[in-house]
């Protein structure tokens, strides 16, 4: 790995110039470098952190990416990694006007890191710095504690995709004025009543001199009336902070939950294992936002490229070349579904609309189909909103805000299915619908969404770690069930429970084959299925089951 | 072009590859193939019948090139983690390194495979796989076409073989195939404890080495050879032009040169003693149809990968067909496709490879091992014909190793062909070992089978 050379490094700063004057946004500092194929592939475990702390499964993913490889050799652009400074790495053996669009690529992908409110969390961070003192860490716990860190690696890993990421956005994105009326809440609530047991009297003269100060003093009052408090009670502030450490929101985050309250954690000798843990944890808070706005990181940095890279004049002479390159990137594909290419388009179609003033009331009351293709009030308006949309959106929102019908009419696509054609011996692809709300629910459904699992205290009893899943239609994958809640008996050092729904068979199965193909024949067959909740329980590394 | 890997933690159905490239129409099964080799449901981004939206990203999104390196570089690190997996289990954890295959189908059948550790990050995840519902079969797509029109189709049988632990459908590629068979079999011996045929050179070495004086070497050595020196000093002497006349010698005349004495040397002769031939045959009528053949098949790849390794490639092997007659197949990927609806004459195999082996004598030199796969079923119903041909081939063969593979109708009744060899079991229990697996086993269940179909007899250290 060695950095870009100062030929290619002119280039990037200049298209950092063209970007910025278009209206993206960036720390203008980055770091290029030029990396081979495998060296690509080497990260690729890692999710291109050079840095990342080392585990075994990251050398079996690497093997099996290397056989994969051998059978699909491709050749990578380029890839682009969230920290401060953003890194990003190439080939070599790009010509000068592929580098081109390919930093403009870059740009807009940094653009949307640094400004997405998704990301807020990983705006402040040297990630591959940290990432770099974590896999010391690691290391270091590794080689005295050998193969048992890997274990806590892996039980971690095990339970790292119910991190609690939305709690930690609405603590960084909540005013102010919300977070400090906590303080005043377990001032009256819990400080005056229950620990220093003031008369009603007192009570309700502290209330006054509150009100007052507010009417007083308006915005500021609070801390004005706290500096009083503070007075009065010197271990008021103290107090507050212990209890807002106790306090802290954990049942949502199940390795939270377990590295503050585990039996076995609290062990000196198991100590330990809560450092490893919270690397883990990190780690996949860090990647939380970039699972959630695939779609539109990717469609944002391929409207970018094209926009700058057509307008630049760097392009004279290889507009075919760049056609090519551009049409494999962004080409919908006939059957599948291409996040660069749904991105883009979405994000084209969005401007379009907004320019013309479509995202509004009046046009969505228009029924009238001639006075919807021609209405148009030009407000100039789509740039900003797109920009707008890149800091407040992810793939959810975009997704389920803005495709509509006109949508997928304009760009002819649709939800395909197959089905088995037996006299054939072929699967046979198929156009299954057209509609717009089919085509986003196949969208939605195809999102990234993790089970909502959170630690039930009230039934929690005997040190049992009681679990609960939030049913949301779809069963937990069973097979995975035995050793993930083996890994977290392991951490939490007692019986854990789970209580989840799963589709039971019912009645008599008609046939053996059942719903396994969706041929239109096999219908009379078909099994039917209810959903009953039941509840697993690990205990000494045995799993057992019952319906509730 | 893309951001760095988008995939905190739904891993399971990584693996590079191209899913997009409509130009190439294979995009849609090389995914799907890929996908499916790794054991596990997929889930978390997968869903859908092809590559979720967070399996592309920029590194695998656009492709060209050429490898280069291969994946053998690094078997060593294979090893290191296989030892690994074998540690979890004295540590009380489940083993979780499993074998993959990797197939890219290539035109005209000769598809290309490599064998690959893999593991699954096991956490709660949503199962896209919902009873009732055909959603997870569902994806995007573009262009022009009614709602319910087809607009593509794909091969189910790739899918069939390559879902259910089958053979690796690229037998047709035969050194590229043998490669990754050898070491998918490197990794049975290992992972799986299977016996290894070679006992530090006890009893039965694979090879050995002859001494004879068949090298030449020119100047010194153990004994002259008279004629090599002759041609060797005439030839000097032409070349001095001290010869006119080639038709009349005169010895005497000739000049002798230290370097044209030819010796003979004592030189070590590898000679390959115990190379195996093995015969797989399975019934191929139509009641084989579906689940037994694709666990014969399964099994039988396993073997042959086995073999292959422990006899370092030094294996031959012959497919063999039948219904009520035998037919031989060119090759695995026949071996394992054809099907035919006819009867069933176990008989008639067996005459075959006892045709094959005395016509060209091949008992003498080759360990010979007869696999067989079939359901049980004879129209044969007292082996009163294919005793006598089996009673033949046990005469020279190492093991005969059959497995049979119930269809779910018949699981838990004794078989036809089970009923009628229970005599003949008695009288070789060393070379006859019968394996009777149900229409569902998994992977496990086959290796255990073959652990089984290959064991040692009791109180032998090596295997014969």
């Amino acid at each position: 790995m060695e950095l870009i050379s100062q030929h290619a490094k002119a280039i990037m700063e200049g298209c950092k110039k063209r970007a910025c004057g278009a209206g993206l946004k960036f720390q203008t500092e980055t770091l290029e470098y030029i990396v081979t194929n495998k060296d690509l592939i080497d990260l690729g475990p890692k999710n291109m952190i050079p840095t990342l702390y080392d585990y075994w499964v990251h050398d079996v993913e690497l093997l099996k990416d290397k056989g994969t490889y051998e059978l699909f050799p491709y050749n990578p652009y380029e890839t682009v990694i969230n920290t401060r400074p953003a890194i990003s790495f190439y080939n070599d053996n790009n010509p000068d006007w592929l580098n081109v669009a390919i930093f403009y690529h870059v740009l807009a992908h940094i653009d949307f890191f640094q400004n997405n409110l998704f990301y807020r969390h990983t705006w402040d961070e040297d990630f591959t710095g940290q990432a770099l003192s974590d896999k010391r860490t690691i290391a270091m716990l590794h080689a005295e504690k050998g193969r048992w860190v890997d274990y806590v690696i892996e039980f971690t890993r095990g339970i790292d995709n119910l991190v609690d990421y939305y709690s930690l956005m609405s603590e960084i994105n909540r005013p102010e004025t919300l977070k400090s009326t906590k303080r005043l809440d377990y001032y009256f609530d819990v400080f005056l009543q229950t620990i220093k047991k003031v008369s009603l009297t007192e009570y309700l003269k502290e209330l006054d001199r509150y009100n007052d100060t507010v009417s007083q003093y308006g915005t500021g009052a609070e801390s004005i009336f706290f500096a009083k408090v503070t007075k009065s009670y010197p271990e008021f502030a103290a107090m507050f902070e212990k209890k807002k450490k106790t306090e802290r929101e954990t049942r949502r985050d199940i390795i939270r939950f377990v590295e503050d309250h585990s039996s076995f954690l609290r062990k000196e000798e198991n100590k330990w294992m809560t450092t490893v843990m919270e690397i883990v944890r990190k780690t996949s808070l860090y990647f939380q936002p970039q699972i959630r706005t695939k779609i539109m990181n990717e469609g944002w940095a391929s409207y970018w490229h094209e926009r700058l890279f057509l307008r630049d004049d760097r392009i004279k002479g290889n507009e075919v070349g760049y056609a090519r390159v551009n049409a494999k990137i962004t080409s919908l594909p006939r059957v599948g579904l291409n996040p660069y290419a749904l991105g883009l388009r979405l994000f084209s179609y969005i401007e379009d609309i907004a320019d013309k003033g479509r995202l509004s009331f009046d046009f969505q009351r228009l029924a009238n189909i001639n006075a919807r293709e021609t209405f148009d009030t030009k407000t100039g308006n789509g740039l900003n909103t797109l920009f707008w949309i890149r800091e407040n959106m992810n793939d959810f929102m975009f997704i389920n805000t803005f495709v509509d019908q006109d949508f997928v009419n304009k760009h002819k696509i649709f939800v395909a299915e197959r089905r088995p054609n037996m006299e054939k011996g072929v699967w046979e692809y198929y156009i299954k619908s057209r509609n717009a709300e089919a085509y986003r629910k196949m969208l939605l459904d195809s999102l990234y969404h993790p089970p909502s699992i959170r630690v039930d205290e009230e039934k929690s009893q005997e040190g049992v770690l009681y679990l609960n899943h939030r049913f949301e239609g779809k069963q937990l994958v069973q097979e995975y069930i035995p050793n993930t809640m083996l890994g977290i008996e392991y951490l939490w050092g007692a019986p854990v429970k789970l209580e989840t729904t799963e589709f039971v068979a019912d009645g008599q199965p008609d046939a053996v084959e059942g719903s396994y193909y969706s041929g239109a024949g096999e219908k009379d067959h078909e099994q039917t299925y209810r959903a009953r909740r039941v509840l697993y329980k690990m205990e000494k590394k045995e799993l057992s089951k019952m319906l509730l | 072009m893309k951001t760095e890997k988008d995939e905190p933690s739904d891993r399971p159905s990584r693996g590079g590859g191209t899913a997009e490239r409509p130009e190439e129409g294979r995009c849609a099964c090389v995914a799907d193939h890929v996908l499916l080799e790794a054991p596990g449901p997929a889930d978390g981004p997968r869903h859908g019948f092809l590559r979720s939206i967070y399996a592309t990203a920029d590194i695998t999104h656009l492709q060209s090139g050429l490898p280069q390196y291969s994946y053998l570089h690094t078997m060593g690190s294979i090893q290191d983690l296989l030892d690994r997996d074998l540690q979890r289990e004295k540590d009380g954890f489940p083993r979780k390194i499993r074998i993959a295959r990797l197939i890219r189908p290539v035109k005209g059948g000769k598809d290309k495979v490599v064998v690959v550790p893999t593991t699954i990050e096991e956490k709660f995840y949503h199962d896209a796989r919902i009873p009732e519902q055909q959603e997870s079969n569902r994806s995007g797509g573009s262009g022009d076409g009614q709602e319910g029109e087809v607009v593509g189709e794909e091969p189910i049988h790739r899918e069939q073989g390559a879902g259910s632990n089958g053979p690796g459908q690229g037998e047709g590629a035969q050194h590229e195939i043998q490669a990754s068979l050898y070491d998918l079999g490197r990794i049975l011996s290992n992972k799986f404890r299977l016996p290894n045929l070679k006992n530090k050179g006890k009893k039965r070495a694979l090879k050995k080495y002859t001494y004879d004086l068949t090298d030449l070497n020119r100047g010194s050595g153990q004994v002259l050879d008279k004629k090599a020196t002759l041609r060797r000093i005439i030839e000097t002497n032409i070349v001095l032009e001290r010869v006119p006349d080639v038709t009349a010698i005169d010895p005497s005349q000739l000049l002798v040169s230290p370097e044209d004495h030819v010796y003979r040397v004592f030189s070590k002769e590898k000679d390959y003693e115990s190379q195996a031939l093995v015969f797989f045959m399975r019934d191929y009528s139509g009641s084989m149809s579906g689940e037994p053949t694709e666990l014969v098949v399964a099994q039988h790849v396993m073997i042959y990968s086995w073999l292959l390794y422990q006899y370092e490639g030094l294996v031959e092997t012959r497919f063999i067909l039948h219904d009520t007659e035998a037919r031989e197949a060119p090759d695995f990927y026949t071996y394992h496709n054809l099907s035919i609806a006819g009867g069933t004459r176990i008989e008639s195999a067996y005459r075959m490879i006892n045709e094959i082996v005395e016509a060209r004598n091949l008992d003498r030199d080759y360990n010979i091992y007869v696999f067989q796969g079939t359901d049980g079923d004879d129209w044969d119903s007292s082996g009163e014909k294919t005793i006598p041909e089996m009673r033949k081939t046990l005469r020279y063969a190492n093991r005969i190793g059959i497995t049979i593979a119930c269809g779910q109708s018949a699981e838990g009744l004794t078989t036809t062909f089970e009923k009628y060899l229970s005599g003949l079991k008695a009288e070789f229990p060393d070379k006859l070992k019968i394996d009777v697996i149900n229409g569902d086993a998994q992977e496990a269940r086959l290796i255990e089978g073959m652990r089984h179909l290959i064991a040692l007899s009791e109180g032998k250290r090596t295997w014969s």
